[in-house]
């Protein structure tokens, strides 16, 4: 059953970036432009998103288990380090330059865009890089 | 500054469509949904393997969804620019990885759940993404 719901939750997240535009890169380039012309609409996309799942969070974060697993699973680490603000900036940047973030890029593939194409690859490299790079910290 | 294109109404609603994937896949699955976890995960973890395929494959169906019942195309403009496309999906992927979240993963799951250090991730690629524009429309 689980399986189902990521299906769905992925296909209910895909329309939710179509419905608020964020599919498109030049939208969110200008929430970016802050310093010319600014297009606010981003912020409102979070406020939405974290209007309706905000007080869930906290109403289920004590309950025992989640209904279709075992049990509930996510990062709570809290820790704010070097690393943090290193990665931060540099997806902040690679943002910055195209305007997609991994949730618009993966979806824009729908679209048959060869250059989200490119960028979803390189994106796919970068993520193995890292994990090559902690593989080979982990052995040392 | 002037404001242009906004568009608060289509951007709240989209917003709320998100925030309703994110809460089933907490309360039901027991996971907070971001992104670059999930695609990372699928390419280098065997856990949760099938899962994370079947919500990446989703996020691609979602939009096709769209074009079948509303019968509009999507528009969307992206530069074709090779060597920007490399490097900014490279630096999305190493950065991410290295600070664990992006824009779905801190900006939503983790300010959602009022984490100080997904508060400090959201403010540095925010700033860092407004000063690359800014940076960039001056060259």
């Amino acid at each position: 059953m689980s399986k189902l719901i990521s299906l769905i939750c992925g296909i209910i997240f895909g329309i939710g970036l179509v419905v608020s535009e964020m599919i498109n890169p030049s939208k969110v380039l200008g929430f970016l432009n802050f310093f010319g012309d600014w297009d606010p609409s981003l912020a409102f996309v979070m406020l939405g998103a974290l209007i309706i799942s905000s007080p869930f969070f906290h109403l289920f974060k004590n309950n025992k288990k989640p209904i279709f697993t075992e049990s509930f699973s996510y990062s709570n680490n809290k820790e704010i380090n070097k690393n943090l603000i290193i990665g931060s900036s540099l997806f902040g940047a690679g943002w910055g330059l195209i305007g997609l973030c991994p949730g618009p890029a993966i979806a824009s593939l729908a679209l048959f865009n060869i250059n989200s194409a490119v960028f979803v690859i390189a994106m796919f490299v970068g993520f193995y890089l890292v994990k090559l790079s902690d593989l080979r910290t982990q052995a040392r | 500054m002037n404001i242009i294109n906004f568009t608060p109404t289509s951007a709240f609603l989209g917003g709320l469509i998100i925030g309703l994937s994110v809460i089933i896949f907490f309360i039901l699955n027991g996971r907070m949904i971001g992104i670059s976890g999930i695609a990372s995960n699928f390419l280098n973890k065997k856990k949760n393997r099938i899962d994370n395929f079947l919500f990446l494959l989703g996020l691609i169906l979602g939009p096709l969804i769209c074009k079948f019942y509303t019968k509009q195309q999507i528009n969307i403009s992206i530069s074709s620019s090779l060597i920007l496309l490399i490097l900014a999906g490279l630096l999305v992927g190493i950065g991410t990885r290295i600070s664990g979240g992006c824009t779905s993963g801190h900006g939503i799951s983790g300010i959602g759940r009022f984490s100080l250090r997904s508060i400090i991730a959201t403010i540095t690629f925010m700033i860092v993404g407004i000063l690359t524009v800014f940076i960039k429309d001056i060259i």
